[in-house]
């Protein structure tokens, strides 16, 4: 098999190593039919209770989003970074942890959170603005939601190697999006689950952008996935808008991960449906009909497809799904209502463990001027005197 | 082949036009390029996207792949390339997209840039340029406000700059790119769509100088960066009170303009330091002690600094209880004996 990022290496032992295929494994075709034995790579169908739960799960997490993206045009939020369209890894990453399990997010990956069992108050409070993680790490076993690249991928690899070392089943899963992959860091936590043996799994999804920047500038290897030999772990080219095939080939890599085998680098194929963020405008830098092309790949529509046709979702289980997605959509609305309980004096809690004076000195001068803010703004509104104002002492 | 060579034939000046500091640090990279064909710009998303804050918009179109470039995603790889392209005749003017995602860089930018000049005895010098979006009062969600000047002015061979307003943007931009010595230039995000109206190419003072904002006789309020509008502010909320400040806009951090900073010290006796960075060990610090140290004798109380706390930038919601505001400023000179 020609192979063009391999120069003077010993081809026989490429083609007996995991490379990964040109074509993304797949389970389930874009129409919604089961794919070609030749794509599917040895992969196994889940059967249909796995796949109608995945379906459930990716339809409740979808509206989620669709309803977060648009209380942030409304201005509720801060910002807000949508998967819309990327369902499929999100989901399938979830589904294939255990509870002793740890995931390493990023920005992107709130479904990933709310699949976990995050409520979505808790998720939210971050992009609106209140703390900058919202949620129970220790009780989710969720790291913060990343946002430096990459960096999370090696705290995935530690975790992972003192699981290792203890002697637990715990494996990690980090999460990481294309242009992450052309960080150091990424490379670094590759490199370091490799040689470790750490029970780690990398899942890179690849939507295609970085902010405005198409994989082409990252790279010039045939896929992600491929880099995966160069650190001497298995790696995977999957179809990313297949539910299906990423819960089989993550379920088996946690597995692989829990039994000793080390780390698997997995690339989900996908596509980024809106853009970067609420303050970014695609149109400036990508072609509009890229998205029909990747609306017919949608992962939802594909699934829904091929379990009305073997049988296994009925309209009244959809309109019970969908009702379940809307009972979601609404409390996420209504808890947009709610204004958030944030003090300004929590900001000196939480730095260090071993108290200092000088925090407690600034939480106390804040507490003062909290204290005079008040006092002036009750005088205000009782119109006695406008001139209550702080400073000016002299 | 750079403005240094070329001095004696200045371009034309041409209309005035209404700019924000995002559009005048735009124009000042476009007219650099125009000027000097060694001027290349690289980094994320500063090709057909034009930058997140749009600084370099439309400069892809302009002069093509050859010199626009979006690179792939790693910072040290930025700035580690940029340090080769100048020690073969080019200008890199390269961009770390946020403050704090400048991190990735720091070995390049502390063990490299600044050092080649000392180290190769001269022999090799690094003229490039490291635009970073600098600090915070944008509410931005984590990572997205850091003030990290403190890292650079500890640094021996960086310049260190920071603009408050779209002439100095477009002025001092021009002239970090011509500068033979590598530049860290701070470009305070809260200021992206502050306007002037400015007939370019506008000569400023020279980078890294300090200028008199406004005069008063009482106090001088030292800032630079995202702090200056905040001290003229607080200038002209001070009038009511019968308090005169004087507003110095440090404008370079590194070097430090002991003249013009000192002078003002000494006429009004006294003085206090903004910044949005936390307090301890923070450039502050550097430019209350050497104040002091020359000016000792001049001075009727004790140069405070007015800072972000001690703390990690809070979220959004919980800025404006960290940043110094006009009210703070005026409380803290309160805290002075006066008479
Ligand atoms: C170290 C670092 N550099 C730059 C950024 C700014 N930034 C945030 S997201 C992003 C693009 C990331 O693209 P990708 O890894 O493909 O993930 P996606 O956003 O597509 O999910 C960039 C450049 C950052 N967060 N961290
Ligand atoms: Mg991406």
């Amino acid at each position: 098999m020609p192979h063009h990022c391999v120069m003077s290496l010993n081809v026989e032992s490429l083609v007996e190593s995991p490379l990964a295929a040109p074509r993304p494994l797949r389970l389930i075709d874009d129409t919604g039919r089961a794919a070609n034995p030749d794509e599917a790579g040895g992969l196994v169908l889940p059967d249909p209770a796995t796949l109608l739960s995945l379906y459930r799960r990716m339809v409740v997490a979808r509206r989620f989003d669709v309803q977060v993206t648009a209380l942030t045009r409304q201005g509720r939020l801060a910002t807000y970074p949508s998967a819309l369209g990327q369902e499929a890894c999100e989901i399938a990453a979830v589904a294939a942890l255990g509870p002793e399990d740890w995931l390493f997010p990023t920005y992107r990956d709130s479904m990933a959170l709310l699949t976990r069992g995050v409520p979505a108050e808790h998720i939210l409070a971050s992009f609106r603005g209140d703390w900058h993680s919202g949620y129970d790490q220790n009780a989710h076993r969720i790291a913060p939601q990343a946002t430096p690249l990459a960096t999370q991928a090696l705290h995935a690899v530690g975790l992972a190697t003192a699981s290792k070392l203890k002697r637990d089943a715990t494996v990690a899963l980090t999460l990481l999006g294309d242009g992450a992959t052309s960080e150091g860091d990424a490379h670094e936590a590759f490199n370091f689950a490799a040689v470790w043996q750490a029970p780690v799994v990398f899942v890179v999804q690849n939507n295609q952008f970085a902010i405005s920047v198409p994989l082409d500038k990252q790279m010039r290897c045939r896929t992600i996935a491929d880099k995966a030999i160069g650190y001497g772990m298995p790696g995977y080219f999957v179809d990313g808008n297949d539910v299906a095939a990423m819960y089989a080939v993550t379920s088996t890599a946690v597995q692989n991960a829990r039994a000793g085998q080390g780390p698997t680098l997995i690339e989900g194929l996908t596509y980024r449906m809106e853009a970067h963020t609420n303050s970014d405008d695609p149109s400036r830098y990508r072609d509009a009909g890229d998205l029909e092309i990747w609306r017919r790949r949608d992962p939802i529509t594909r699934l829904d497809t091929y379990l009305g046709e073997i049988g296994a979702l009925s309209d009244a289980e959809r309109a019970d799904i969908r009702a379940e997605a809307e009972d979601l959509a609404a409390d996420t609305r209504e808890c947009m209502t709610r204004s958030a309980p944030v003090d300004p004096l929590e900001l000196f809690e939480h730095v260090y463990a071993t108290p200092r004076a000088a925090l407690a000195e600034q939480r106390a001068f804040l507490a003062v001027e909290l204290a005079e803010h008040a006092a002036a703004s009750v005088a205000a509104d009782t119109a006695e005197s406008s001139t209550a104002q702080s400073g000016g002492t002299r | 082949m750079t403005l240094h060579d070329t001095a004696p034939t200045p371009l034309p000046l041409r209309a005035p036009v209404t700019l924000t500091m995002a559009a005048a640090l735009n124009a000042a990279i476009q007219d650099a390029m125009r000027d000097d064909p060694t001027v290349v710009l690289f980094g994320e998303d500063v090709g057909p996207l034009g930058g997140v804050f749009r600084v370099t918009d439309g400069l892809y179109a302009e002069f093509g792949e050859s010199r626009v470039s979006d690179s792939p995603l790693a910072e040290s790889g930025i700035v580690g390339t940029a340090i080769g392209m100048a020690m073969y005749g080019l200008r890199p003017v390269v961009e770390m997209q946020f403050d704090a995602f400048s991190y990735p860089a720091f070995e390049q930018i502390v063990s490299h840039v600044a050092k080649m000049r000392n180290r190769t005895r001269g022999r090799i010098q690094l003229p490039l340029v490291i635009r970073i979006p600098y600090a915070g009062d944008i509410g931005g969600v984590e990572h997205h406000s850091d003030s990290s000047e403190a890292y650079w002015t500890a640094t021996p061979g960086l310049t260190v700059v920071s603009p408050s307003n779209p002439a100095d943007a477009y002025s001092m931009l021009r002239e970090a790119i011509t500068s033979d010595d590598p530049v860290i230039f701070l470009e305070p995000k809260s200021r992206y769509w502050a306007k002037a109206e400015l007939s370019l190419p506008v000569r400023t003072a020279a980078m890294n100088t300090a200028v008199v904002l406004r005069e008063g006789t009482d106090v001088t309020l030292i800032a630079y960066g995202p702090t200056v509008k905040t001290a003229v502010a607080t200038a002209e909320l001070a009038v009511a009170e019968g308090l005169s400040i004087e507003v110095v806009d440090l404008r370079s951090l590194s070097p430090f303009d002991d003249e013009t900073v000192g002078a003002s010290v000494r006429k009004t006796s006294r003085a206090a330091v903004l910044h949005e960075a936390a307090q301890f060990g923070g450039y502050g610090a550097e430019v209350a002690a050497r104040l002091t140290e020359r000016n000792f004798f001049h001075l009727a109380a004790p140069i405070l600094r007015i800072t972000g706390f001690d703390i990690p930038y809070p979220s959004p919601k919980l800025e404006e209880y960290f940043l110094p505001t006009p009210d703070r400023i005026l409380a803290a000179l309160g805290t002075w004996e006066w008479n």
